[in-house]
């Protein structure tokens, strides 16, 4: 009750505590048994109909990735990831068009509703696959170093910056319905015939776009661990837990956290290009406001600061909204609301910090006593922590700072 | 000349219902630092009521009316409630509250969906609200809406009553003590716990009103809080929190802003203009139009 104001910073949980003895098995295991899983175990197992559809949630799996750096570590929450997922989306969306159409040639919409003839010039540069493909990583990094900077600057944090970024996505859904000429309106872009020269109505060719998917999702998570584990994510934790702190400690806070929202962009810019051959449909309602607190609840669900929480989660929560909703659609809305509501309210580590709450009590006492903590230096992150309610999560973030040192 | 007139007025009357649910908001969130998204749902809790109360009553006009405070009571209780079960657990996470107040947002609108149906309906207005009063005759007449009056006057009645509670009463005293200082607050003897659910009680019960008058120009449905909320939550942040001024000025701002360039462009074009406006206007006052100055660092 006392501290309104203070970021909710001790309340996230960190990254699975555990020694560094075990933590050195414990990730390669763990992603070999992703990489098991999604490549061998799931193609086997699962119809045509449902790997397509793993696609999709391996999809959200990816944004769920680039929150849980920005959100779970850094603090930052994106309430507007649609905004970037839709960018990407739409770039490379518009590059299958062209290419369907054919050099010369308008897309199959633009005759239907276009009042002219001619191709909107920023369309042109779609054509070329390079040009789209650098657009799905660039148009979501340019855009959000512009936001960033000059948010961040001036130190717009908190729910003053989640209600910007919210509104960004809304406007952005906006725009695309306004402009149905050039950009499909409502319907959005749809009916995909290939992809860079592979028909999509080959089922074979979908599973090769499953098995892509996969891939990338393998790479980023392994690429977002280690910017989790190193000195760059010790600092971005810094930031989250005490802004002003690092500041007087001679860092730049706004680079540390341009840097995780330009990543977070990034990872939801390229799950939306990889998104539009795998579903076969980018629209204005795939990327508004709904859609962008969609992508957090899954890494809200799962543990918002731990990678494979997060991912899990976004998984997880995709394909129990494709199941249930298909029997009971009403009943779905209320699950999905409570389950959200209870555990972000009551276990704000997410399902991934049940595990690990209650075998690590013990430890944590013995921690404190007088003369067991061996650290010879003050740690910035454990004064904040101690004070926040929610004192077992977040030591756990100390202890990641131990493991990326040792 | 007299366009550009009318659309000030609609803008001025978008700012009206805009101030109406920012007010709110920007109690509720200067004094406890809590972002409730379920606030555009107290919103339609209060259409609802309007709604409801035509249907069982008759009369368009004595149901307007009595709606009012009904909506007030209705769309408060629900915000005392909501700060009951969920919001004091949440304090010190502001972050949080967000998220969990969208899933009791999204609760809300099964909700409402499952008992009223997906379908939009419709309120009639009274007679005495349709027409209106004619300024500039002429081939380009410039008229005021009766309608667009009333919630201009509803909103300034609230705000008002709303400024004369806070400045004049031992209730406004205390919600004011606790903005400045909780802490403070607390040791001179507020129960701070209380007053907390008092200032959500009105802020929520705003929300009702400001349902009441959307059913004069729109109609009802399930989703209609949620298109609402994000631009109330806009006017809070460039108003500024804590106090009621900047919030006035920003509803009005962005509402003649959204209408004027809404009718040289597009609704599109519109949001995105008053977007990059917001964030410019951060740059330059990154604290809103109106701040409570404090020695704190945060």
């Amino acid at each position: 009750m006392t501290a309104t104001t203070r970021p909710d910073a001790a309340t996230a949980a960190g990254p699975a505590a555990t020694s560094p003895r075990r933590a050195r098995w414990r990730a390669p295991l763990g992603f070999a048994l992703g990489a098991l899983l999604l490549f061998a175990v799931a193609p086997a197992v699962l119809s045509d109909f449902r790997l397509s559809l793993l696609a999709k949630y391996l999809c959200f799996a990816i944004v769920a990735i680039g929150i849980s750096l920005a959100w779970g570590r850094g603090g930052m929450l994106t309430l507007g990831q649609g905004l970037f997922f839709g960018l990407g989306g739409y770039a490379m969306a518009m590059h299958l068009k062209l290419a369907d159409a054919g050099p010369g040639q308008l897309p199959d919409f633009m005759l239907l509703y276009g009042d002219s003839d001619t191709l909107p010039w920023w369309w042109a540069p779609f054509a070329s696959p390079a040009v789209a493909l650098a657009g799905v990583v660039l148009l979501p990094a340019a855009l959000a170093v512009l936001i960033g900077y000059f948010v961040f600057r001036r130190r717009v944090r908190g729910a003053y910056f989640a209600i910007l970024s919210q509104a960004l996505a809304f406007a952005f859904s906006l725009l695309l319905i306004g402009q149905q000429a050039t950009t499909g309106g409502t319907n959005g872009l749809t009916n995909f015939q290939g992809f860079f020269g592979y028909s999509l109505l080959d089922p074979v060719n979908k599973r090769m776009i499953y098995f892509l998917i996969a891939g990338v999702l393998l790479g980023l998570m392994a690429l977002t661990r280690q910017i989790f584990l190193s000195r760059y994510g010790e600092l971005l934790v810094a930031v989250r837990d005490s802004e002003e702190r690092v500041r007087f400690l001679g860092y730049d806070p706004t680079l540390v956290k341009l840097f995780a929202y330009v990543y977070s962009a990034v990872m939801a810019g390229m799950a939306g290009a990889l998104f539009v051959p795998a579903v076969g449909i980018i629209s204005p309602a795939l990327i508004g406001v709904v859609p962008s607190i969609e992508f957090l609840i899954g890494a809200a669900i799962g543990g918002r600061a731990s990678l494979p929480g997060a991912a899990l989660g976004a998984i997880a929560v995709a394909w129990a909204q494709t199941t249930l909703s298909e029997e009971f659609p009403a009943g779905w809305t209320y699950f999905q609301a409570l389950l959200f509501i209870v555990v972000v309210a009551f276990l704000p580590g997410g399902l991934a910090s049940l595990g690990r709450l209650l075998p690590r009590r013990p430890r944590l006492r013995s921690r404190r006593a007088p003369g067991a903590d061996p650290e010879p230096e003050p740690d910035p992150r454990e004064a904040p922590a101690r004070s926040g309610p929610a004192t077992a999560a977040a030591s756990s973030s100390t202890t990641t700072a131990k493991e990326a040192g040792a | 000349m007299t366009v550009f007139l009318s659309q000030s007025f609609t803008g001025i009357s978008i700012g009206a219902v805009l101030l109406l649910i920012a007010l709110g908001l920007s109690l509720t969130f200067g004094q406890m630092g809590v972002i409730n998204m379920a606030h555009g749902e107290f919103i339609m809790a209060g259409a609802y009521t309007t709604y409801v109360l035509q249907q069982s009553i008759g009369g368009a006009g004595v149901s307007l009316l009595l709606s009012l405070p009904l909506a007030f009571l209705v769309a408060g209780a629900m915000g005392v409630l909501l700060e009951w079960l969920l919001i004091r657990h949440l304090y010190a996470r502001p972050l949080d509250t967000l998220l969990v107040t969208w899933g009791v947002s999204l609760f809300l609108q099964q909700l409402a969906r499952d008992i009223f149906g997906a379908p939009n309906v419709q309120v009639r207005a009274p007679e005495w609200l349709t027409g209106n009063v004619r300024l500039i005759g002429g081939e380009h007449p410039f008229t005021l809406a009766h309608n667009r009056i009333f919630i201009l006057a509803l909103a300034l009645a609230a705000l008002v009553s709303l400024a004369l509670t806070l400045r004049v009463s031992p209730l406004g005293r205390r919600i004011r003590a606790v903005v400045q200082h909780r802490d403070l607050a607390e040791a001179s003897g507020i129960a701070t716990a209380r007053v907390d659910r008092v200032t959500f009680f009105i802020g929520s019960g705003l929300a009702g009103l400001a349902g009441v008058a959307l059913t004069l120009v729109g109609p009802i449905g399930p989703t209609m809080g949620t298109n609402l909320i994000i631009d109330a939550f806009l006017v809070v942040v460039v108003g500024g929190i804590g106090r009621l001024r900047g919030a006035v000025i920003a509803a009005f701002a962005l509402g003649v802003l959204q209408a004027v360039v809404e009718y040289s462009a597009t609704v599109s074009v519109a949001k995105v203009t008053v977007l990059v406006g917001i964030v410019a206007f951060l740059q330059w006052r990154p604290q809103g139009i109106s701040t409570l100055r404090t020695r704190s660092l945060v």
